[in-house]
């Protein structure tokens, strides 16, 4: 049975991806799991600059999920080549650099950067970072802006290009046809979706940033929704996201349009869950007797369009 | 660092809401040291979702202790474990208390359940053979845990048991009578705590040791959730996880 996916000619072995700043850039988990077993890595996002993140309290547990404000903290983008890198390109499994930037300029500076270094198989681009200021997601949601960066890194690299999507939005699928049309390789979704946490006692927010992004099994219905309207929608791959916990988690992501899933808070929880998932969708496949893990991917027995009015009738 | 899931040896009550709960662990047993932290998965399904960190309070081989009262849905969760009932346990995790250099007494002071990890620092010291002073801040008498430690004096809010007031006062009382030879303080509590101590540590001008708290994902420095800031140095913040919990004084800006 084939387990694996390609995008633009790079070969996945499997369909189970760790999301964006819940995995670091590898190394942190390397005695915890054995990550030749993933599909691939997608690092913590990186900037032109070191950043040192918004101040405490940046994380705050809520049912069934969690809110972060963490502030695109990491290493900058010198720092990830010089000491992240190698490790990286010892390991059997597809690395994509997750790139977040203030300026569509920034964008192309990392870009530019990392295309002159071995070991990237491609890359996601954040445009939808709700907690920073300037960029994540004022580009996230101005579609022109989010074609822009699309089609400029697109004119940068041979690679596979994925632009990460935020739910923030009012239809993400606009989102998904303009990265489409600009040359995006596939979509991420979804990034966070905007919450918010409030201590009664004190009457104060509980984040140091007031609002954050919401994440984990809480936001998994908002998610596949997501992914189902955007697999409407577009024609390129979609990658999965969002509250993804276990094997049949997975699964519904693909039966509503992802080729690929990726999993994210539940790494901080059991730092393996990417690689459990991965062999359980094997054993899966197998004892189904499917001949591809892709013939579940828009599998849906949905007998009726898409339509909000609809699913409330 | 490893992932294990171990039954719970014991669970008891040792002063007033106050519970200990002991599993054995070859793995961590064998390298964690006093200070360090293991990250303990406490819910079967996603309730509550997150890892809860605790500070190892005794070690002896395998066996290892926890201390904590009931503050939120995952202590009620823990405090309920029995005999037999597996944990999930990450660790060992963060940088232990510094215990070389060129010292003689330590000064341990500790604020309510910041007394967590000192019973594990006291057997280091002692067969260090340090001098060691053991200062404990509670709210009354019943919630003084002193189990396994030593020369303990005891400060209490209500004045219920030793000295009428501040832990950090009940030191400097004590310090001005008995004037330490080559002190080192290592403490761990509340916030407000941990500043009037590090105001007094720098105004002494006595080494200082903190053990902080931060809330925390992971535990393992990847979701970047538990900053503190830096005084100084290159980069603002520090995480508590992965470059604490323990840090000099000297070195962290609590707010």
């Amino acid at each position: 049975m084939k387990a694996g996916f390609s995008l633009r000619g790079v070969e996945f072995k499997n369909r189970v991806l760790v999301a964006s700043g819940t995995f670091g850039y590898g190394d942190e988990v390397k005695d915890l799991v054995d990550l030749n077993k993933l599909g691939g890595i997608v690092t913590k996002s990186l900037s032109w600059k070191p950043r040192d993140g918004n101040p405490p309290r940046r994380i705050v547990e809520t049912p069934g999920g969690m809110l972060n404000s963490i502030g695109l903290a990491n290493i900058g983008v010198d720092a990830f080549i010089e000491k992240k890198l190698p490790f990286l390109r010892t390991l059997d499994t597809k690395v994509l650099v997750n790139i977040a930037a203030s300026s569509v300029q920034e964008y192309c500076d990392v870009l530019g950067v990392l295309e002159e270094h071995e070991g990237i198989d491609g890359y996601e681009i954040n445009v939808s970072c709700p907690n920073v200021k300037e960029g994540g997601l004022s580009f996230g949601t101005d579609c022109a802006k989010t074609a822009e960066i699309t089609s400029r890194l697109r004119a940068m690299t041979e690679k596979p290009l994925i632009v990460k999507l935020t739910p923030n939005v009012t239809h993400i699928s606009e989102f998904a046809e303009a990265v489409e049309h600009a040359g995006a390789d596939a979509v991420s979704a979804i990034n966070t979706v905007i919450g918010m946490a409030v201590d009664h006692k004190s009457r104060k927010p509980k984040l140091s940033t007031v609002t954050g992004g919401l994440s984990g099994p809480a936001v998994k219905p908002i998610a596949l929704a997501k992914v189902y309207e955007v697999a409407q929608t577009v024609s390129i791959p979609i990658l999965g996201i969002g509250g993804i916990a276990s094997m049949e988690d997975a699964i519904e992501f693909m039966l509503v349009g992802a080729t690929a899933v990726q999993v994210g808070t539940m790494n901080f929880v059991q730092p393996d869950l990417g690689v459990r998932i991965a062999q359980g969708l094997e054993s899966f496949g197998r004892e189904r007797g499917l001949k591809d893990l892709g013939e579940l991917v828009g599998a849906i027995d949905a007998k009726v369009e898409l339509s909000v009015l609809q699913s409330w009738l | 660092m490893k992932v294990v899931e171990v039954p719970v040896i014991a669970r008891e009550e040792i002063a007033e809401g106050i519970f200990c709960l002991s599993f054995a662990s070859e793995e961590i047993g064998k390298n964690i040291k006093p200070g360090q932290f293991v990250n303990i998965r406490i819910g079967e399904g996603l309730q509550p979702l997150l890892r809860r960190p605790f500070s190892i309070s005794r070690s002896d081989g395998p066996v290892l202790e926890i201390i904590f009262n009931v503050v939120g849905a995952g202590t009620r969760i823990l405090a309920g474990k029995k005999k037999d009932d597996i944990l999930d346990i990450l660790g060992p995790l963060g940088i232990p208390f510094g215990v070389d250099g060129e010292y003689e007494t330590a000064l341990i002071v500790a604020g309510g359940l910041g007394v967590a990890p000192f019973p594990f620092l006291t057997e280091l010291l002692r067969a260090h053979s340090w001098r060691i002073e053991t200062f404990l801040g509670a709210r009354n008498a019943g919630q003084i845990a002193e189990r396994f430690l030593e020369n303990v004096h005891v400060a209490t809010d209500d004045g219920s048991r030793g000295f009428h007031g501040t832990v950090v006062d009940l030191l400097d009382h004590y310090l001005r009578e008995h004037p330490p030879e080559r002190p080192k303080i290592f403490a761990c509590g509340p916030t407000p705590m941990l500043r009037a101590l590090t105001e007094y540590a720098i105004r002494t001008n006595i080494e200082c040791e903190l053990s902080l708290e931060g809330e925390m994902a992971c535990g393992i420095g990847i979701c970047q959730g538990c900053p503190v800031e830096r005084v100084r140095g290159p980069k603002r913040y520090a995480l508590v996880c992965t470059e604490g919990p323990t840090f000099n004084c000297r070195d962290v800006q609590l707010n």
